[in-house]
């Protein structure tokens, strides 16, 4: 026994060393695996308040941009508005029976945006309080951009499509079949869509699309077009190299989509 | 003592800010950053508690892991360097390390660099090697390294040359 506590006094440093590397690799190894990485994360009100603080600075610089950006989405908007024959819009009263729609929207803003690591982050500065939690899909007026993974308070952290534990379902736009869109980790603009198969006739340029086949995004949401593709190894499935929609290195204002029928749908599920 | 004490709390706080704020969003050609958090670690006392000081080291990285997270990987990556620093220090300034008389403002330029090569190397590999933490991206695993060890080594002789205290 007096050997034992001998030898921890003699070794203390060593192992306070390897119990600290310890903890920090089971930290690491954690961050690894989808839905787990929530000891430790930039939505508490300490990182999260800092980041706000010096995004509240950082957001004059890109005010003409993001003014520009919302000028084409509200035409946009308008255009389709008038081609479904609703020249005005009633802000009065809204037949939420007819016009039931599952989908409701929440901006928030971005105020920590990573794109240049593997496994890539956002965090934006909505949480609990505005009804932000795991599991929604968040996108811009262009494309997707993740989901949400761990929400507190006031902040939330939304796992990218830049990141390498990130699987969506997404599709074609002119045909039904689906594959799931992933990352190798080389280049912000690139995706990977994985296990289209075969049969589908696809060309460069054609268009991809979210599917609906989830809860977390409705149908129909863009994501980008297809740069280049080829058949895998034993020729069953496409790997087609998908080019964003969005820049995902400059990402202002976000929506977050929740899904009214999440909860009957999952019920369902199980 | 007390002062000095005083300016390693201050360094502490400082760096953590300009890495999180200012330095984690440079992407230099798409994906360098420089890591000048660890001149913390490298010019620390050299008479420090050895277990507070693989505390302290733990506690920046996990601080920097929070900021950026990122999980565990500055915090595995600085208590690396944090406990070989004695070899490092052993290894390039010889005797003078044994007598504790070396301080980092006044030894020869060469020697410093040196110490800071070795230093910033072993904390990036330990880095990157744990953030894509995928052996079959070794490549990009080297790469990454290696670029942004150069940036970081750059950065952090910049650093040391202009707050030089020239009291000695």
């Amino acid at each position: 026994m007096q050997q034992i506590i001998n030898f921890l006094i003699k070794n203390k440093h060593s192992l306070l060393f390897l119990i600290l590397l310890f903890i920090s690799l089971a930290l690491t190894i954690q961050s690894h695996s989808y839905h787990r990485g929530k000891i430790v994360s930039s939505t508490n009100f300490f990182s999260g308040g800092i980041y706000n603080w010096q995004h509240s600075i950082s957001d004059y610089f890109s005010l003409k941009d993001e003014n520009k950006r919302l000028l084409k989405e509200n035409e946009h908007l308008r255009n389709q508005l008038s081609a479904l024959g609703m020249e005005s819009v009633s802000t009065k009263y809204v037949d939420s029976i007819s016009f039931n729609k599952p989908y409701t929207y929440t901006k928030a803003r971005v105020i920590k945006n990573d794109y240049s690591k593997i496994d890539n982050y956002i965090l934006i500065d909505k949480g609990q309080r505005d009804s932000i939690l795991p599991d929604m899909g968040v996108i811009t007026d262009k494309g997707i951009i993740g989901i949400v993974e761990n929400s507190s308070k006031n902040y939330s952290r939304i796992i990218s499509i830049l990141n390498s534990n990130s699987r969506i379902n997404a599709g074609l736009k002119k045909s039904n079949q689906y594959g799931s869109l992933v990352w190798n980790g080389k280049d912000p603009n690139i995706v990977q869509l994985e296990t289209i198969p075969r049969q589908a006739i696809i060309r460069e340029g054609d268009t991809i699309i979210t599917n609906g086949r989830s809860t977390i995004f409705p149908k129909g949401i863009g994501i980008g077009t297809i740069a280049s593709y080829s058949l895998n190894q034993n020729k069953s499935y496409y790997l087609i190299d998908v080019k964003l929609f969005n820049d995902m290195s400059n990402i202002g204002f976000v929506y977050a989509i929740k899904s009214k029928d999440v909860d009957e749908i999952k019920s369902l599920e199980n | 003592m007390n002062r000095d004490t005083l300016l390693h709390i201050i360094r502490f706080i400082v760096l953590i800010l300009l890495q999180v704020i200012v330095l984690n969003h440079v992407n230099f050609l798409g994906y360098l950053n420089p890591y000048i958090y660890i001149i913390f670690i490298l010019l620390a006392p050299i008479n420090i508690n050895r277990s507070l000081f693989l505390v302290i080291s733990f506690i920046l990285g996990l601080t920097i892991d929070m900021f950026s997270d990122s999980g565990g990987v500055h915090a595995a990556a600085s208590t690396v360097i944090a406990f070989f620093r004695p070899i490092a220090l052993r290894s390039v300034f010889g005797l003078s390390y044994e007598f504790q008389t070396v301080k980092l403002s006044n030894v020869r330029f060469g020697e410093q660099l040196l110490y800071v090569i070795l230093m910033v190397l072993t904390h990036h590999i330990m880095l990157f090697s744990l953030e894509i933490f995928n052996f079959s991206h070794i490549l990009l695993i080297a790469k990454k390294t290696l670029f942004s060890s150069l940036f970081t080594i750059v950065t952090t002789m910049l650093v040391l040359v202009l707050f030089r205290r020239n009291n000695s």
